[in-house]
């Protein structure tokens, strides 16, 4: 399996990653799902911060997860870092699959886990306030119907 | 060991790192914490909750009742919040 994990502050192009991931031909289905910042109140910008090391080695445990429920024939990871103003990226989680079954609950459960496990916070700037998101109970519910 | 602080844990503490020498009678992160909090009203402040406080030990998830030893990496953070 081809794996793909990319912690950066630049925005990525998702015509380039989804070619990346079929480039071999092998997969007949790709599903991503692509994380925005959202345009919410007077909120300006999102700063995210990361423990660099630990996060790559975390995103790699849950994709070798993934791998080993589903066959998937490539996964990408991108998590972007620095500050992101409403509507830019943040996230892209893409899984690769001979069909569509495997490629929608992979993508899934690699997004779920992203959120409970992968070492990232977000810093919210609202006009001159600045405050740390907290994370939510629905996201951990997300992640435990997994261990069912 | 080597501790390191993220988000707001980092912001009250006010550093990101610092190098420490496996403190006498320290056998868990909780044993940790509970040192840490006699260093300073900043500790105090970062550790006043500790269910909002989350642990990683040489880089993996660990809960407050693991060992820690003296060459250690010890991360302390809020729950996480990417995606």
């Amino acid at each position: 399996m081809k794996t793909r994990i990319v912690i950066q502050t630049e925005d990525f192009s998702l015509d380039a990653e989804i070619a990346a991931l079929t480039a071999t031909g092998d997969p007949g289905a790709v599903a991503s799902f692509t994380g925005h910042v959202r345009k919410e109140g007077d909120l300006s910008a999102l700063t995210l911060e990361h423990y660099p090391h630990m996060t790559e080695s975390e995103i790699a445990r849950i994709v070798d997860d993934a791998a080993s429920r589903w066959p998937l024939t490539g996964v990408t990871v991108i998590h972007r870092i620095g500050r992101l103003a409403p509507g830019e990226r943040i996230v892209l989680v893409a899984a690769a699959s001979l069909h569509r079954q495997a490629a929608f609950q992979a993508c899934e459960f690699l997004m779920d886990f992203l959120k409970t496990h992968a070492p990232f916070w977000k810093e919210e700037a609202r006009g001159s306030e600045r405050h740390w998101v907290g994370a939510r109970a629905s996201d951990d519910e997300a992640t435990e119907r997994w261990r069912k | 060991m080597t501790l390191l602080y993220f988000a707001w844990v980092r912001q009250k503490i006010g550093k990101s790192e610092e190098a420490m020498a496996l403190p006498a009678g320290v056998a868990t992160a909780a044993d940790l914490i509970a040192h840490l909090r006699r260093l300073g009203p900043g500790y105090v402040d970062a550790f006043a909750d500790e269910s909002r406080i989350r642990i990683a030990i040489n880089q993996k998830h660990s809960r407050s009742d693991t060992a820690v030893a003296a060459n250690d990496e010890v991360a302390f953070f809020p729950p996480v919040t990417g995606g």
